[in-house]
């Protein structure tokens, strides 16, 4: 218990702030890449990935709204009550996120 | 500190059955907010595999982006989008909630931070769409 209750603030934070990240950059980028590159409404050859300062915008624009998902996942799952026991489900949420944060962060470094 | 924690034994547990969140519609809307956060998790890591396929060159990746053309990636990316936009939306009004702005002694209505959010959230989008239109090559 006493150990959940240390890293709340930073599970929180990261919720918090992908939370923000989520609501002012995910809407244009579903709208660029679900809709107006694979129509051919805009082309995108992949040449602005090159650019390291895009790849650092991505890596935050990927990392921080997955603990956000991890939050509110986490506790909705919970708040469903379908009986699944709350730290397996913690695990698989949190560590979810970390997982995720290091694969952008290793495919975002290859590019 | 479990000293301290009530016998759970003890405890009144009322029981809740699992469809409550289908028994009313301010908590169904709460429960779609919730879990506008997996559709966003979902689009950025597909967006994630898409960037990869750039490890393989570009044809790779113009390839990857060609397929999701197809009506079943469009119609996932529309679910994604009204999400997204619930989210956006919705987090603009507990924004709104928590930053209380004033002027003087006055404080700003809800509505106008709200507002103002959105506002800026525009003008965000559309800065990301011309940096993007400008660096694409």
């Amino acid at each position: 218990m006493f150990r959940e209750k240390t890293t709340e603030p930073l599970w929180w934070g990261l919720f918090s702030a992908g939370g923000v990240i989520a609501a002012f950059l995910v809407p244009i980028h579903v709208i660029i890449a679900g809709f107006a590159v694979p129509l051919n409404w805009i082309s995108d050859p992949g040449i602005l990935y090159r650019s390291w300062l895009v790849r650092i915008y991505l890596f935050v624009l990927i990392s921080l709204p997955l603990y956000h998902w991890a939050h509110r996942f986490y506790f909705a799952v919970n708040d469903m009550q379908l009986g699944i026991p709350r730290k397996p489900l913690a695990l698989l949420c949190y560590g979810g996120a970390v997982v995720g944060t290091l694969v952008a962060g290793w495919v975002l470094a290859r590019l | 500190m479990s000293a301290v924690q009530p016998d759970k034994s003890k405890l009144y547990h009322r029981q809740v059955p699992a469809t409550w969140w289908l028994k009313k519609s301010t908590y169904f809307l709460f429960m779609l907010r919730e879990l506008s956060s997996l559709f966003i998790a979902l689009f950025l890591v597909l967006y994630l595999v898409q960037l990869y396929q750039l490890t393989d060159g570009p044809q790779a990746y113009v390839a990857f982006a060609h397929k999701l053309s197809s009506p079943g990636w469009l119609l996932f990316h529309l679910v994604v989008l009204l999400f997204a936009l619930y989210h956006s939306f919705t987090w603009f009004q507990s924004t709104a909630v928590i930053l209380v702005l004033r002027i003087g002694d006055r404080v700003i209505p809800r509505e106008i931070v709200t507002a103002l959010n959105i506002g800026a959230w525009g003008l965000i989008s559309l800065v990301i769409l011309v940096l993007f239109l400008a660096l694409k090559g």
